[in-house]
């Protein structure tokens, strides 16, 4: 069994298991990915493809949604 | 007597019948937002571009209560000081929501949140390359509107007075000129405190109000919300109409003519 994979997630470090992709690894934090967007490593991760992209050590990820502003 | 309900603004090829554009920050909660959003009359809210909180993935979210379904969001750059981190957010926006049309905010400085056009010009350049729609918060000043418009901006939306000082619109002359100039919409963006105030950017010609705090801050934020619409409304007929010529001294309204 391989090692965790270690990311930075908004910031924060966070493990998973490895072979993850961005799709488990949004539903693992509890998050339903209609309502959020992804960067990975600097570059937009399309909603159509969370599921195909697989995670690798070292990633950094932002998860962002819509908040209250002017 | 001029039919209002035809009264509509289009922005970007979108067609809009309310004039007023409100901010969802600085609530008490989510249900008093969405409640002033209701009584605003609004068709578009601006909103903000935020990571999620990971540690509690189950904490309600704007889109719980105001459905962006039926109410456009128009997602802003706020807090963005440079046309990378601005363009960056609006990526991500675009990602998040889907939508094209956006808000582009790019500040100087803290203290006065005044815009720094030449970053907000390169942003707005290129946000217009990649397919975005960018509604333009800018300074009050006849050329950096057209310059962003010739840049691609879909509307040119200048300061009233600081974001969040409800100092109301502090040039006259210069949002006059901005709206004979300019061929996209302009709408006043931040500075109105009052109804008045929002009558006066209609009455000056501008095409609707942007607001946040205005409402937010109010004792009652949903009745100054209505307090807005009304005022919008006002303003617009009152542009619209044509407001009669000033004169130096007094004028009777009755006739002379007849008098015992």
């Amino acid at each position: 069994m391989a090692a965790e994979l270690s990311l930075i997630v908004n910031g924060e470090p966070r493990r998973v298991a490895p072979g993850s992709s961005i799709a488990d690894l949004v539903a693992g934090i509890g998050l339903d990915p209609k309502k959020v967007a992804v960067e990975h490593n600097g570059e937009i991760a399309p909603r159509s493809t969370l599921a195909d992209v697989a995670l690798s050590d070292g990633d950094v990820l932002e998860i962002v949604h819509f908040v209250g502003g002017g | 007597m001029t039919d209002t309900a035809a009264d509509t603004w289009t922005v970007a090829g979108r067609t809009f019948r309310s004039r007023l554009i409100v901010g969802t920050g600085k609530y008490k909660d989510f249900e008093q937002n969405a409640a002033a959003v209701e009584a605003s009359g609004a068709e578009i809210v601006t909103v903000a571009v935020r990571r999620v909180n990971v540690s509690d993935p189950k904490a309600p979210m704007l889109t719980d209560y105001i459905d962006p379904q039926k109410i456009t969001y128009l997602p802003n750059t706020a807090g963005c000081f440079t046309a990378d981190d601005a363009i960056r957010t609006l990526r991500l926006a675009r990602e998040a929501g889907g939508w094209d049309l956006v808000k582009l905010e790019v500040l100087g400085e803290a203290r006065t949140l005044y815009p720094d056009m030449r970053e907000t010009l390169k942003a707005t350049e290129i946000l217009a390359k990649e397919g975005f729609l960018p509604m333009v918060y800018c300074v009050d000043d006849p050329i950096a509107a057209r310059q962003l418009e010739e840049a691609g901006a879909v509307a040119v939306m200048p300061l009233g007075a600081p974001i969040g000082s409800g100092l109301g619109i502090q040039n006259k002359v210069t949002v006059r000129l901005i709206v004979e100039g300019a061929k996209v919409p302009v709408l006043v963006d931040a500075g109105v405190g009052t109804a008045s105030e929002a009558a006066v950017a209609m009455e000056l010609g501008c095409d609707g109000v942007l607001m946040n705090t205005a409402i937010a801050e109010a004792r009652d934020p949903i009745r100054m919300a209505r307090a807005m619409k009304l005022a919008v409304e006002a303003g617009r007929d009152a542009y619209l109409a044509g407001r009669m010529a000033q004169r130096r001294y007094a004028d009777p309204s009755s006739p002379l003519a007849g008098l015992i």
